[in-house]
C-alpha cells in the first residue's frame, strides 16, 4: 500500500517529501490491494466518478450560456440548442447524462444490496452512499426546474408544495423557500445557484465515500473477508482496466441516447415555456424520481403521503441494523435472496405505476407495492436472519481455486 | 492544584469561571444566531414582491355562469359569477359530507360573486372549471373535486380552495389583497 511507495525522479521525491501527494494517489488508485474475485457490478464506482465529472463540465459550460431568470431561461435554453456552437450537443450530454448518472446509481445500490455491502465494517460507506444519493436527487430536481417550461414549472410547484403540509409553519416554509408567494423567478435563481453548488458538495462526499471503503477494503461476490496478499491483486492495472472496459461500454449507450433519441426520457411539455396559469393535463416527474413519486401518491392524505415518499429514502439508512443476517453475500442466501429480486421487481412496478395516473387498479397496485417496498425493509429484513439456513461459506475467496489446482496436480501424481 | 479541593468548590458553588462560561457561551449564540438571521431572512418573500400584493377587479364585464382568471402575487384567482343552480347547489349541502366543513355564505360576500384562489389545496396545481363529479372544479393533477363553493369534496387536497381578502369598491368592483 501507500507505505510501500518510493517516488523515483528527484521532482517527485522533493514533492513527496514536502506533500505526500504522489504516496497519496499512488497508493489509493494505483497498488491499492483490490478482491481478486470482483464481477462488473463492481464497476460502477467509477463509472458514477465518470458521470459526476461529465455532469459538473458539461455544466459549467452550460452556466457560461444559460440565464437564471423567469423572462430569459426560455430563451436562454433555446438559444443554447439554436446559436451556441455546439450547445445542443453540451446540453444533450448534460439532460441525458443526469438519467445515465441515476442508472448507474439504482446499479450500484443494487449492488450493494445484493451482496450486503452495507454491512460490518462497511456502515458508513453505504450511509455517506444514501446521503450522495439524497444529494442527486435535489441537483437533478433543481437542474430539471432551469430551462422554466411548462414541466419545470409544474414539477417545482408540486414538489416544492410537499412543504405546504408541514403542519403550522407549512405556509410560512414554502413562501420562504420561493421568495414569493408561489414558483417564481426568485425560485429559479436559488435553484440555479443550488444547482450549481451541489455537485461539489456531491465530490466532497464521494472523497469520503471513498475515504471510508480504502479502510476496510472492498467487500465482493463471495461477501467473506479477504487476506491481503493471497486474494488480493493491485487496483492498477488490474481493476483500472476492467473499469475502463466497462466505461466504454457504458459510453455506448450514453452516446446512443445522445445522437439517436436525446429527448425520448424527457417530457415535450418541456419545450412549452412555462405558464403559471395553466397546469398541464398530466404532470410526470423524471424517469428517475417515479417509484418514490408513486408512494406519495399511494397514500391518500397529504401529509402521510409526503411522509411515505421521504421515508422511502430515509429508511435506507438503516438497512445495516435492519438486516439480522451475519451472511452478507446473498450467493449465500437462499431465502432472503428471493425476497431480494421480489424487492428489485416491487420498485420497478412502483416506477411504473408512477408513471400512470393513480386511479383504478394503477391505485391499488400503487398502494400494495408501496406496502411490499416498507415491509421488505421493516419486516423481511429483520426477520429472515433467524429463519434462513444460508449455504456453507467457502474459507477464503481463493479456496474453491486453490483446491481445484490440487485436485490437478493430485490427479496429475497418479496418472 | 489540589484536584479534590477544585472538585469540592465546583459542586458547592458556583465559580467566578462557571459565570464566565455562561455569559461568553450566551452571548455567542445569541451573536451567532443574529448574525445567521439575515442569511435566512433574505429568502422570505421582498419588498418588491410585498408591494404588488394588491390587484382592482372590474365584474362588468362577466356574465352569470362565467368565470374569469386573474393573476395575484403570482397566483390565479378566479372570479365567478355563479348561476342561481349554482348557488342553491352549494347552499344546499349537509356539512356533515364535506372534508373541511364550511357553509356557502361564509365563503362569499355577495353569493353570486365567488372569488377564491385557483390553486389547488393538495400540492398546488391549477383546477379546471366547470369539471368534477360536484359540477365544480377538478384538479387533474392528482384528482381533486370541488363543488360550486369551491369545497374539497373528493380526492388528496385537504381543504376548500381558499378565499383571499378582497372588499367591494362598488357594486362592479373588487380589490383584492
Ligand atoms: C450531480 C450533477 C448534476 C446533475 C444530476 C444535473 C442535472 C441537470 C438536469 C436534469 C438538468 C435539466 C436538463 C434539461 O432538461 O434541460 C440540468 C440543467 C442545467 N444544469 Fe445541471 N446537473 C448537474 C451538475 C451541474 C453543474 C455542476 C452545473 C454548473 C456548474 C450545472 C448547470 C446546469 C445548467 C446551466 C442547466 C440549464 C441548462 C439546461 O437546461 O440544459 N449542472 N442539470
Ligand atoms: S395538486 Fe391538485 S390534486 Fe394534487
Amino acid at each position: 500500500m501507500s507505505d510501500d511507495y518510493e517516488p523515483q525522479s528527484t521532482v517527485a521525491k522533493w514533492i513527496d517529501k514536502r506533500l505526500p501527494i504522489i504516496t497519496l494517489f499512488s497508493g489509493h488508485l494505483m497498488q491499492f490491494p483490490t478482491p481478486k474475485n470482483l464481477n462488473y457490478w463492481w464497476t460502477f464506482g467509477g463509472i458514477l466518478t465518470f458521470c459526476l465529472i461529465t455532469q459538473i463540465i458539461t455544466g459549467l459550460v452550460l452556466a457560461m450560456h444559460y440565464i437564471a431568470d423567469a423572462n430569459l431561461a426560455f430563451a436562454s435554453v433555446e438559444h443554447i440548442m439554436r446559436d451556441v456552437n455546439y450547445g445542443w450537443l453540451l446540453r444533450y450530454i448534460h439532460a441525458n447524462g443526469a438519467s445515465m448518472f441515476f442508472i448507474a446509481v439504482y446499479l450500484h445500490m443494487a449492488r450493494s444490496l445484493f451482496y450486503g455491502s452495507y454491512k460490518e465494517p462497511r456502515e458508513l460507506i453505504w450511509i455517506i452512499g444514501v446521503f450522495i444519493f439524497l444529494l442527486m436527487i435535489a441537483t437533478a430536481f433543481m437542474g430539471y426546474v432551469l430551462p422554466w417550461g411548462q414541466m419545470s414549472f409544474w414539477g417545482a410547484t408540486v414538489i416544492t408544495n410537499l412543504f405546504s403540509a408541514i403542519p403550522f409553519f407549512g405556509e410560512a416554509i414554502t413562501n420562504w423557500l420561493w421568495g414569493d408567494y408561489s414558483v417564481s423567478g426568485a425560485l429559479l435563481t436559488r435553484f440555479f445557484t443550488l444547482h450549481y453548488l451541489m455537485p461539489f458538495l456531491i465530490f466532497g462526499l464521494v472523497i469520503l465515500h471513498i475515504w471510508a471503503l480504502h479502510v476496510p477494503g472492498n467487500n465482493n461476490p463471495e461477501g467473506i473477508d479477504v487476506v491481503k496478499g493471497q486474494d488480493t491483486v493491485p487496483f492498477h492495472p488490474h481493476y483500472v482496466v476492467k473499469d475502463v472496459l466497462a466505461l466504454v461500454v457504458f459510453m455506448i449507450v450514453f452516446a446512443g441516447f445522445v445522437f439517436f433519441s436525446p429527448n425520448i426520457l424527457g417530457h415535450s411539455d418541456n419545450y412549452i415555456q412555462a405558464n403559471p396559469l395553466q397546469t398541464p393535463e398530466h404532470i410526470v416527474p423524471e424517469w428517475y424520481f417515479l417509484p418514490f413519486y408513486a408512494i406519495l401518491r399511494a397514500i391518500p392524505d397529504k401529509l402521510g403521503g409526503v411522509i411515505a415518499m421521504v421515508s422511502a429514502i430515509a429508511i435506507l439508512a438503516f438497512i445495516p441494523w435492519l438486516d439480522s443476517s451475519k451472511v452478507r453475500s446473498c450467493k449465500y442466501r437462499p431465502l432472503y435472496r428471493q425476497f431480494y429480486w421480489l424487492l428489485i421487481a416491487d420498485f420497478i412496478l412502483l416506477g411504473y405505476l408512477g408513471s400512470q395516473s393513480a386511479t383504478g387498479i394503477y391505485l391499488i397496485l400503487g398502494r400494495l407495492a408501496t406496502l411490499y417496498y416498507f415491509l421488505h425493509f421493516i419486516l423481511v429484513m429483520p426477520l429472515i436472519g433467524f429463519i434462513e439456513k444460508p449455504k456453507p461459506l467457502p474459507k477464503s475467496i481463493s479456496e474453491p481455486v486453490l483446491s481445484k489446482e490440487e485436485q490437478l496436480a493430485k490427479s496429475g501424481q497418479t496418472a | 492544584m489540589d484536584t479534590k479541593k477544585d472538585i469540592d468548590t465546583a459542586e458547592t458553588k458556583v465559580t467566578r469561571r462557571d459565570f464566565l462560561y455562561l455569559t461568553t457561551g450566551s452571548f455567542t449564540v445569541v451573536g451567532a444566531g443574529a448574525l445567521v438571521w439575515p442569511f435566512i431572512a433574505q429568502m422570505n418573500p421582498d419588498a418588491s414582491v410585498k408591494a404588488l400584493a394588491s390587484t382592482e377587479v372590474d365584474l362588468s364585464p362577466i356574465m352569470p355562469g362565467q368565470s374569469i382568471t386573474i393573476l395575484w402575487r403570482g397566483k390565479p384567482v378566479f372570479v365567478r359569477r355563479r348561476t342561481e343552480e349554482e348557488i342553491a347547489e352549494a347552499q344546499a349541502v349537509e356539512q356533515t359530507d364535506l372534508p373541511d366543513p364550511e357553509t356557502d355564505e361564509t365563503r362569499v360576500q355577495k353569493p353570486e360573486w365567488l372569488v377564491m384562489v385557483g390553486v389547488c389545496t393538495h400540492l398546488g396545481c391549477i383546477p379546471l372549471g366547470n369539471k368534477g363529479e360536484y359540477n365544480g372544479w377538478f384538479c387533474p393533477c392528482h384528482g381533486s373535486h370541488y363543488d360550486t363553493s369551491g369545497r374539497i369534496r373528493k380526492g388528496p387536497a385537504p381543504k376548500n380552495l381558499e378565499i383571499p381578502s378582497y372588499v367591494f369598491l362598488d357594486d362592479n368592483t373588487i380589490k383584492i389583497g
